[in-house]
């Protein structure tokens, strides 16, 4: 990915033309200060417009009253003890967690074989199979929700929980085989044709050599699928039955009005994901760090 | 021969799931989505029929064709603004940041912001715009504004300001990855020949990080186009895209077939974007890498 980029400070500490700019040392001087100040200024105003909403978000998880309006009235966990006592909500939470974890593995089984299959081998309709297996990358959920919607409506499968595990794995196949798809095109084929050489089978040859080389990226792409899974909206919206996932519960709570209890689940959420993101950082840099 | 047999085998086995999958999951709800979208709504079902009905009151009603006109619009203000805000942020990162710490934490601070979830990103500006918000609360407690103001929130500018925050990492990502695959010793020759940074940005870096802006400007256009999240949350009356209309087709319209019709001419605009996307991209790599 970042190839060209070590040889550059190479050639130029070779030979620099000693006029190589223009104008005077002040003219140089204001402009170096003009481009600093504005970079800076755009930098910081990108950081504030990601974070602070964020900041507000959790602020007001810790507020003492319902009002959302600053200055805060002052600080209490109420809304947190309330939402450990939020039945309703744990249970969404249960189902989010049941439906992400079902739909990470169904991603896996399908996308990881079908990363292979378009790396390292030819088919008919392989052109067809790529496009149709990437496409709910870029076409909006809502697509991905009401076509499986018709579907299952037809062949008269009730909405539930499993429809929703079904939407999701669809909708999310093409992140795992992205992720997958970019490492495996880095592997050496070598590998695998030293392993079939030396005798062993092509199940062998996987399980012992391309999968251990192909791990981290599986991981990545299967801590991704989780999170995506438990954030999704369109594809739940139109596949789900009586019961809500957490963020189709949100939205229902939404409807009816704004409380700091959801700033309260905001919050956990930010937590979680923190530790979601360290982990898969943690994970992916020992074993790179392993196979240098 | 036996090892050919051998990978043909295993090839088979290897290829069997995916495939069905692809075939029962993505091929036939779209087939059947774009069979659907000429059937008939004969309350209270619908019946199979093969009429352009559905398609021709998408064009005879003007309130279809104003939705996407606005859908449009929205989504590539959307588009536009993180283009303005995230070229800069991406080339400070890659020309600016001397520091590899300094460059992944200013990263990663783009890219955090994509786990946490996506409603309540959305949720927050609804509790900062609003009028009992904090961006009100602010103004009147400087003094700035004598009494809340209504003005921030349910219109589409609160909508294209949620999408951009919403979205924005989608164009920062590919920008900088272009930006990083520039070779430096490009930019250098043209600063050796007595360009200006200006011109050399313009006629060197610039052009040559297109691919990455091109991929950027696609993800965040399409994205934004089929949300109905943030137009239901910060939208207000005139903010419905057309995927909210899509949604209450097969909600409280109960329209199933001219939802579905609706769906595809959503679906062709979105390939038809992603197609001339790769080939611009293409344009751009033979012409320069």
């Amino acid at each position: 990915m970042t190839m060209g980029v070590s040889t550059d400070t190479v050639d130029t500490q070779m030979g620099r033309a000693p006029a190589r700019r223009r104008g005077s040392a002040t003219a140089r001087r204001a402009e170096t200060w003009a481009s600093n100040a504005f970079f800076y200024g755009m930098v910081g105003f990108v950081l504030a417009f990601l974070y602070i909403p964020i900041a507000v978000l959790i602020a007001f998880s810790f507020n003492s009253s319902r009002s959302l309006s600053w200055p805060m009235t002052g600080v209490s966990l109420e809304w947190y003890a309330r939402l450990l006592a939020n039945e309703d909500l744990l249970e969404a939470l249960w189902n989010s967690v049941y439906v992400a974890a079902a739909a990470t593995a169904l991603t896996l089984i399908i996308g990881v074989p079908a990363a292979l299959a378009l790396d390292r081998f030819d088919f008919p309709g392989k052109g067809l199979f790529r496009k149709l297996v990437l496409l709910p990358i870029a076409l909006p959920g809502i697509i991905t929700g009401i076509s499986m919607l018709i579907m299952f409506r037809m062949i008269g499968f009730n909405l539930s929980l499993e429809t929703v595990i079904l939407g999701h794995a669809t909708a999310l196949v093409s992140v795992v085989v992205t992720q997958v798809f970019a490492r495996l095109q880095r592997l050496p084929r070598s590998y695998e044709e030293a392993s079939a050489d030396l005798g062993a089978s092509g199940l062998q040859t996987f399980f012992l050599v391309t999968l251990p080389n192909i791990r981290t990226a599986i991981i990545g792409a299967a801590l991704l699928s989780f999170t995506l899974s438990f954030d999704e909206i369109p594809v739940t919206f139109f596949l789900t039955g009586r019961d809500n996932t957490l963020p189709m519960y949100i939205w229902s709570t939404l409807r009816r009005g704004l409380t700091p209890e959801i700033n309260a689940v905001g919050a956990l959420i930010v937590v979680f994901s923190i530790v979601l993101i360290t982990l898969s950082v943690v994970l992916t840099r020992d074993k790179s760090g392993k196979r240098g | 021969m036996r090892l050919a047999t051998r990978n043909r085998l295993s090839s088979g086995g290897v290829l069997s799931l995916p495939l069905v999958w692809t075939f029962l999951f993505l091929f036939i709800p779209y087939a059947i989505l774009f069979i659907y979208s000429f059937w008939e709504k004969k309350f209270p079902t619908f019946v199979p029929a093969f009429q352009f009905g559905n398609y021709l009151e998408l064009m005879v009603d003007p309130q279809y064709v104003r939705v996407l006109l606005r859908t449009i619009k929205i989504a590539g203000l959307v588009s536009l603004l993180s283009l303005l805000l995230a070229y800069p942020y991406a080339y400070f990162l890659v020309h600016k940041v001397k520091r590899p710490g300094v460059k992944l934490v200013l990263y990663m601070a783009v890219v955090l912001p994509l786990w946490v979830s996506y409603l309540l990103r959305a949720y927050t500006w609804k509790t900062i715009l609003g009028t009992q918000g904090i961006l009100n609360s602010f103004l009147v407690s400087t003094g700035i504004l004598s009494e809340p103001s209504s003005v921030f929130l349910y219109n589409q500018t609160a909508m294209v300001v949620t999408l951009t925050y919403v979205f924005i990492p989608f164009m920062v990502m590919p920008i900088y990855a272009a930006l990083e695959k520039i070779p430096g010793s490009l930019t250098e020759a043209s600063r050796d020949l007595g360009m200006s940074a200006i011109q050399t940005f313009v006629r060197v870096t610039l052009p040559l990080s297109m691919p990455g802006v091109i991929a950027g400007f696609t993800m965040t256009f399409c994205l934004s186009f089929g949300d109905f999240i943030a137009p239901f949350l910060v939208g207000g009356p005139d903010g419905m895209m057309i995927a909210n209309v899509i949604a209450t087709q097969f909600g409280a319209a109960l329209n199933w077939p001219l939802g579905s019709a609706l769906a595809l001419v959503m679906l062709v605009i979105v390939l038809t974007i992603i197609t001339l996307s790769d080939r611009l991209q293409g344009v751009g790599r033979g012409k320069y890498a």
